[in-house]
Parts: structure tokens; sequence; C-alpha cells
């Protein structure tokens, strides 16, 4: 069983070939280029390099958001354009899971974080027991100091990671009471590997979707969604 | 002129999302529409006032894949049966671009198709190819949309010059700005042409812009402050304001600054055909006037049926078939271009 992987929910591009437990190539980029323009150019690379014939695939998995909204659908729309054509499904990975997932076997309390802009981030708590990852607090975007709290609550020893973490370096370092570390940099962006690991065994539980159906999970409504939705709960609609 | 190889058919699959149409259609040799599907979103954005750029661009994320399916199936084919994939690259919504491009780049990559990336105003122009099939270059066209006003010149298959273009507002634009003024709602288009014919087009005199150093520019500005102005004045003064004739007074000076721009243009330069493209193009007393002006000129008149003038992917295959046939063909690095200025690709082969 085969799986090609996208990664392009943050400022990482990343692609991956799986073959159930073994990974048989990552290319992961985390510079400021446009998505748009690198994301398929390293799929064509990786292919090449390996050699292999996209038939063979049997599935093309997704980090599914949350993310930057444009990122989340470039990789969305290359998943779905990709697994139309070759007539195999779609296996979604939650962006914070497989961030959380490249701590394997981490003692404690793993904390992915995104910037989210205006003020937030999008955000979960995680945690391995063996090896099996466990979700403690649901994906969710919220401002860092309620996640901090939660941290706080919790007691247990954390780790951070992700693109928030140089955004709200000061907030953590100034609320966080119990012992924390930053993972480090090979460990702390998105990887395809990472979501990869979790999408064969997705894939082997079932859990996928058809090019059709599939979309990002953006975890926040548009802009003009909620102003609307406030305005309507304000009454003045 | 060029001379273009017939050997065989050419089956394009082509997919637009630049606003807010998601779009799939399958045409072959340029002219011939063999499937066009489209999706649209105007129920959804008409809560806005307009088309939201991010609610536009999660909807074409949804609706892609099946919009493709439907098309290649109403035309009974597979991918296996199509020779090129062409996309919509600019201008248009950023976000809303993205997604058709990153899709046909990946169908086009897994497929192992050649991909043609489509200036969505050299479609629309194009859309008057698979109107009338004996259309054929030099001609000049008005292009006026909801995003768009230019007068082109086609001198060839891709290639354009740019003559005139709106300085502010397009015409769309305009018609969408007075329609919600007068609480017709949103899309202004075709609401005004409907409530138009009830109303007299000489009630009220409302101004027609020239650009004092570029004549052949259009500026709609002027025009929409003035029906605000006349609505204001109405409001202030307590008298009742006739709908029928703002809309039919505002069509008329719309209608008048294209038709004379036009006709005045295509004088000039001694063209005998002209054709008209864009959502405007689907307005009725628009169509009239530019018949009854051509005919005036001795000039022969093409327009396109109004499902071929609102954005589609037909037009995106026809003008893809003439790209790709000169020879054009993109990487899997295409992006999208909100900005993309027309006819800025002569060169084959990027």
């Amino acid at each position: 069983m085969k799986l090609l992987v996208l990664e392009s929910s943050g400022l990482v591009a990343s692609v991956a070939l799986m073959e159930e437990e073994k990974m048989i190539g990552e290319y992961t980029v985390n510079f400021k280029k446009t998505h748009s323009q690198t994301l398929l150019p390293m799929v064509d690379e990786l292919v090449k390099n390996i050699g292999i014939d996209l038939k063979e695939l049997d599935g093309i998995a997704i980090s599914n958001g949350p993310g930057s909204f444009t990122g989340l659908r470039i990789g969305s729309a290359t998943a779905k354009g990709l697994a139309q054509a070759l007539n195999i499904p779609i296996v979604p990975v939650s962006t914070l899971e497989a961030l959380a997932a490249n701590l394997f076997g981490t003692k404690g309390i793993i904390c992915p974080m995104m910037d989210a802009r205006r003020n937030q981030v999008y955000t979960g708590l995680y945690g391995y027991e063996g090896s099996r990852l466990i979700t403690y607090e649901k994906p969710d975007a919220l401002p860092v100091t309620e996640i901090l709290e939660k941290i706080n609550q919790n007691g247990e020893s954390v780790i951070f990671l992700g693109d928030g973490v140089p955004v709200y370096k000061n907030q953590i370092e100034e609320m966080v009471k119990v012992p924390f570390r930053y993972a480090p940099p090979h460990l702390n962006r998105q990887r395809a590997g990472a979501v990869g690991t979790l999408a064969v065994q997705y894939f082997q539980e079932g859990k996928m979707e058809s090019a059709r159906d599939h979309k990002p999970d953006y975890l926040r409504k548009s802009q003009a969604e909620r102003e609307l939705l406030e305005k309507q709960k304000a009454g003045q609609v | 002129m060029m001379e273009i190889e017939k050997k065989q058919d050419v089956i394009i699959l082509a997919i637009e999302s630049s606003c807010d149409e998601t779009a799939a259609a399958v045409v072959r040799n340029g002219r011939e529409v063999l499937s066009n599907i489209i999706s649209s979103q105007i129920e959804l954005h008409k809560l806005f006032g307009g088309v939201v750029p991010e609610i536009a661009s999660r909807k074409h994320i949804e609706k892609i894949n099946q919009v493709i399916d439907e098309a290649l199936s109403e035309a009974k084919m597979t991918l296996d049966d199509i020779d090129a994939i062409a996309v919509t690259y600019g201008p248009g919504l950023v976000g809303a671009l993205l997604v058709g491009v990153a899709q046909a780049k990946a169908l086009a990559f897994a497929s192992g198709k050649p991909l043609v990336g489509v200036h969505h105003i050299e479609g629309h122009i194009s859309a008057n190819y698979i109107e009338h099939k004996d259309l054929e270059p030099p001609f000049l066209c008005l292009v006026a949309s909801g995003g768009h006003s230019h007068l082109v010149m086609v001198k060839d298959y891709g290639h354009y010059e740019i003559i005139g273009r709106t300085r502010d507002d397009a015409a769309g634009e305009a018609f969408d700005k007075v329609a919600r003024a007068i609480g017709l709602g949103y899309p202004g288009g075709p609401k005004i042409d409907r409530l138009s014919k009830e109303g007299n087009p000489h009630a009220i005199e409302f101004p027609r812009a020239r650009i004092a150093d570029a004549p052949d520019d259009f500026s709609f500005s002027g025009l929409k402050s003035a029906v605000l102005n006349y609505l204001n004045h109405c409001e202030m003064k307590g008298t009742e304001v006739n709908k029928a004739d703002v809309a039919a007074s505002f069509q008329e000076a719309v209608i008048d600054v294209l038709t004379t721009h036009s006709m005045e243009v295509a004088n000039r330069y001694g063209v005998k055909k002209f054709a008209i493209a864009g959502g405007v193009a689907s307005n009725s007393s628009l169509r009239t006037r530019m018949a009854q002006a051509c005919q005036n000129n001795k000039i022969e008149f093409f327009y396109p049926s109004p499902v071929l003038c609102t954005d589609n992917a037909a037009m995106i295959g026809a003008a893809g078939y003439y790209d790709y046939m000169r020879g054009i063909r993109d990487g899997w690095d295409l992006n999208a271009i909100p900005n993309l200025k027309i006819g800025t690709r002569n060169e084959i082969g990027r």
C-alpha cells in the first residue's frame, strides 16, 4: 500500500511517499515561496527520484488543517486533482495531530501551536500512551492565554512546537508555570512524513474519503460569515 | 494569419474558478462545446451583497471535482480522451483562481496531459468563436463585466492589443453599485436591465465621462456618484424616486458611452468586425444598441448567447485551444496571477 502525502498548511511545503511502515522519500522546504509554485514541482521531483509510477498509489494523504486558508486549499485542490485523475481516495489527517506525531513517545504533554493571527493560535494538547497518540484537547482556534492556562491547570510538563511558538514566546515564558521545552528545528514544523505515518494507520482503519467529498477543516469561519453571525446575534439583520 | 493544422480533433478539458462560478467544460477544436457545467454561488453571496473572496474559494473546493466529473460524463468522455487541460490563471480573485489552478495542474500531472494556462479575458473574447463558427481575427472586441471594461483589438489568435480600458469602476461594477443603491440587490446587471424596460431612459440626464488625455478609456465612477447624488437629493427634498426611470437613465448613460467609444475606435482603425463579451454583453439594451450602431457604420456585429457571456469554462476551452495550437504549455509551477495583463504571452513556450 502506497500513499503520496502533501503538507502545505503553513509556511512549510512538504511531500512524502509512504509504503506501509516505510517512508520511501520525504522532501521538505521551509522557505517563503508560494506553495502554488513549489508543491507540485516537489511531488514531481520526488516521484522522479524514486521512479514510481503514479498508478501504483493507493491514496493521497493530506494535512487537512487547521492552517493558512490558502495553503490548505492549495494542498487540498492538489490532492483532489491527483485523487480524481488516479481514481483513489484521500486520507485526511489533522495538521495539529501530525505536528504532535513529530514528537513520538514524548513523556508529558505535547502542545503544537500555529499562529492563527488576531492573537489566537490553532492548538490542541496531545500525549503518548505507549505508541498511541492521545488527544487531550481537540484542535481549536484559541487565544494563546487560554491554552497556556489549560497547560498550567493540567500540571504536567509540556513541549511546544509549531510556527506559533516564536510569535508567542514571550507569553509562554511569562505564563507557563510547569516545566516546558521547545522542540528542535528538525522536529518543530510540519512534516509530510509525520502526516504520512498517521495516514497509513488511518488508511488501514478505513478512515478516508472520496476526492469529491474532501475539503479542508479550517476550524474557523470566514471573516464575512463571522461578522454576519455577530450582526444576527445582535438582532441587526 | 496563423495557419492552424487540423490533422485530427483536439479535445480540451477547461476549468474556470476566477470569481464565484465553479465551471468545467469539454470543447472540441476550440469551437464545439461538448459540455459546459457551471455551479453558481450567487445565492450564497447575495447574503453579503457581493462576492466574498474567502467564501468563493471555499465553495470552489467543495464543488470542483463534481463539476469536472459532470463535464466529462456529459461529453461522454474520460480523462483518457482529453488532449490538454486548460485553466484560468488570471486575472481574478487570487484564492479562487488558486483552486482551479492547483486542481488543473494535479489532474494534468497525474494523467500525463499538457497544461495550458488561460487568460480570463481572452476566454471571454473567445466565447465569440464558439457562438460564431466563421468568426476569425482581426476584430475589435468590447469586454464588459463585473470586473473588467476593455476595448481590445484581436489582431490574430492569441495576439491582443488593449485600445481602451476603465480608469476606475468596471461597467458591471457600476451596475451592481447602482442596483444596491436603489434596493434591487445583487447581482445588479440583470435586475437593472429588467427594470429599465419600464422606465424612461431620458428622464434624468446623467453625465457621460470622457478622459481628456485618453479618449478611448472609460470612467464609470463619476456616473455612479451622480446617481447616488441624485438619490440623496431626492431624499432630502422628500420627492419620490422613480426607480425604473433611474435604472433606465443610468443604463442609457453606460450604453451610450460603451457604444460611442466602440464605434469611434472601430472607425478609426477601420475594422470590419466588432464583438462584445463578458457579463454586461448579455444586457438586452446594449445588444440592441450595438447592433444598430454596427449596422449604421457597416460593421459586422458578433455577440455570444447569455450563457457564454457570464463566467464559464467553455470560453476557456476555446481560448485554451488556440493557445495549445500555438504551442503554449505551462509547467507544474504555474501560479495564479490576480492582475494578469492581457496578451502578455505572445511568445511561445514560456
